[in-house]
């Protein structure tokens, strides 16, 4: 992202020290207030009554029931939205069709509506009294709302559009020249995809299901709407912790605390593979660019 | 489709067919339904429902604490994109990281800590003792205050409130004005600053003159993008908001009551209402795009 620092040492670029050291303790104060400061006190709260209290919190049932829901979900989220992205990204960067952009734009709806939306249109579906609810309920025996299926719909919404939009521009970048290459000296097309594209992409795909991932397992008004919240059996994570916050006592609020650690520790592996990613994203495109230079010379 | 395909790749057909099939079934047809659900009601009906006194406080709450959550991040966020891209100082790339945080972190974590942030016991509300209605600026907020006399009694306790609902929203909001900034001051080209400096701008003249209308798409893009996360969101929120119908209540904290009552009709309707101003912001973010392409001399 800043390609170009050393341009922005110059001398004419150069503020008065007092306003950059003004400027830089504004910064680190901001953000260590708004950022850093919050994400210490849930370290802080969740240790407040000792490490029992912590370590109780987390080898509790419904605790571990609520992990492996938040799993699943996740899970079933990351594989169907990346599939979804790839096909997305390969018929949008590769061919002209009519309602492209149409297309395009309709990827990105789901992060434009609220999260209780999203759980709410499921439940009209589905739900007790919703248009397909009792048809599945009475032939199938299949219970959708205020079950796992429900939790994975609403999921799956809303991280639908994480790794299609992080693929496409990958896509546009590369161009087609390779993989067209590729099949005039006779490739088949699942040849093409798995030696040509894929290793192309694989560091715009990754990077769109680790955001996928993260949004899928910190996902909460959608679920909330949607599961029903039945201790041990339908809640996720985040789900879970609200309720247990809900005991309103000094340990019940200890125990919450400490399921958050578990969020936190995952957001901030997140960001340790983002950055990862974002700079082998940039030594690659970089490395390309050398290669095409000196094609050129 | 009317495809024209010009290209000897393969895939085309299957690609876009299950892309537009996966997308109808998970996203288009959901949304019809919740249309459907709501249109089933009488227009009267459907009136009284959306423009219910509580319904309308929780419109008002939410356009404003996101209004207030997004100027504060497009101010601080301004100056935070001028700092990291701008200045050398150790440290820089840790915060640098640390600024999407508020996107990997689960919101329901965000409101549970920021809730324990600012009770009168906390880390920080053992300090803003002076907010409370009885502290030495809180006073000038209530009844008998000169604020509260003369414009509007508010209750700026930090912990629950308005004022609670901004601080959360800025929290989640901080990655868009920023990132959104980034790029575009990192590719500015130091030779405008260098002419402007030669044909005698001051450093501020050069700064308002020349580098900021260059970010104003950019900013402006950043704003709508922390202003349309304020509107929606709702896990960090109900943390810090004692849904107090009239007073704390979100628009979002509504549907979940009419569900919980089995009012599918109303909960549809305010749902249309919240989709119609959030497709308003897309619009408004999607043309603010175009208009930044102006400026962009390799399209």
């Amino acid at each position: 992202m800043l390609s170009n620092h050393a341009a922005n040492q110059r001398i004419i670029r150069k503020d008065p020290l007092l306003l950059r050291a003004l400027l830089i303790g504004f910064t680190f104060l901001f953000l260590g207030f708004m950022v850093v400061g919050p994400t210490l006190n849930v370290l802080y709260q969740a240790f407040y009554l000792g490490w029992d209290v912590f370590a109780a919190a987390l080898m509790r049932p419904d605790v571990h029931s609520a992990f492996r829901v938040t799993l699943i979900a996740a899970f079933f989220a990351v594989a169907f939205n990346m599939t979804f992205g790839l096909a997305a990204a390969w018929a949008i960067a590769r061919f002209h069709f009519r309602g492209k952009a149409l297309l395009t734009a309709l990827i990105d709806l789901p992060f434009s509506v609220s999260p209780i939306i999203a759980g709410l249109i499921f439940v009209l579906l589905f739900g007790t009294y919703g248009y397909f609810g009792p048809f599945l309920k009475d032939t199938l025996g299949l219970q959708i709302i205020f079950a796992l299926p429900g939790i994975i719909l609403a999921t799956m919404f809303v991280t639908f559009p994480f790794v299609a939009r992080e693929l496409i521009p990958v896509m546009e970048a590369l161009g087609p020249e390779e993989e067209e290459a590729s099949r005039t000296l006779g490739a088949s097309a699942w040849q093409m995809f798995w030696y040509i594209t894929l290793p192309n992409i694989k560091w715009g795909l990754l990077y769109g299901v680790l955001l996928c991932n993260a949004r899928a397992v910190g996902e909460f008004g959608a679920v909330n709407v949607v599961s029903g919240r039945i201790p041990g059996k339908t809640e996720t994570l985040p789900v879970s912790i609200e309720r247990i916050y809900e005991g309103l006592s000094e340990e019940a609020a200890a125990s919450a605390f400490a399921v958050a650690t578990l969020l936190v520790a995952m957001a901030l592996v997140t960001l340790v593979l983002k950055t990862f990613l974002e700079w082998k994203t940039l030594n690659d495109l970089k490395a390309s660019q050398k290669e095409a230079a000196k094609d050129a010379a | 489709m009317g495809a024209k395909v010009y290209r000897a790749l393969p895939g085309f057909r299957l690609s876009l067919g299950f892309a537009l099939m996966y997308m109808s079934l998970l996203v288009l047809i959901p949304l019809a339904g919740c249309v459907i659900k709501a249109s089933s009601m009488t227009w009267d009906d459907f009136w009284i429902t959306v423009t219910d006194e509580h319904a309308v406080a929780a419109y008002k709450l939410s356009f404003s604490v996101a209004l207030i959550a997004g100027l504060i991040n497009a101010v601080f966020g301004l100056l935070a994109a001028w700092v990291l891209v701008r200045y050398d100082f150790p440290g820089r790339k840790l915060l640098d990281g640390l600024v999407d945080l508020p996107l990997a972190l689960p919101t329901a974590v965000a409101g549970l800590t920021f809730r324990t942030l600012f009770i009168s016991d906390g880390w920080y509300g053992k300090y803003l003792g002076f907010l409370e209605p009885e502290g030495s600026v809180g006073h000038w907020f209530g009844p008998h205050g000169w604020f509260g006399r003369n414009v509007a009694t508010l209750d700026v306790r930090a912990h629950d409130g308005p004022f609670a609902i901004v601080l959360v929203l800025v929290f989640v909001g901080i990655p868009f004005v920023i990132r959104s900034l980034q790029p575009v001051l990192a590719e500015f080209e130091a030779e405008l600053e260098e002419a402007a400096a030669i044909l005698g701008a001051s450093r501020w003249q050069t700064f308002r003159h020349v580098i900021l209308p260059a970010l104003l798409p950019a900013w402006l893009t950043g704003f709508a993008l922390a202003y349309a996360r304020g509107l929606g969101e709702y896990g960090s929120v109900i943390f810090v908001a004692s849904n107090i119908p009239g007073e704390t209540q979100i628009p979002p904290l509504i549907i979940v009551k009419q569900l919980q009552q089995f009012k599918y009709e109303q909960a549809a309707a305010i749902a249309i209402v919240l989709l119609f101003f959030s497709l308003l912001t897309l619009l408004f973010i999607n043309l603010l795009e175009r208009w930044s392409r102006r400026y962009d001399p390799a399209r």
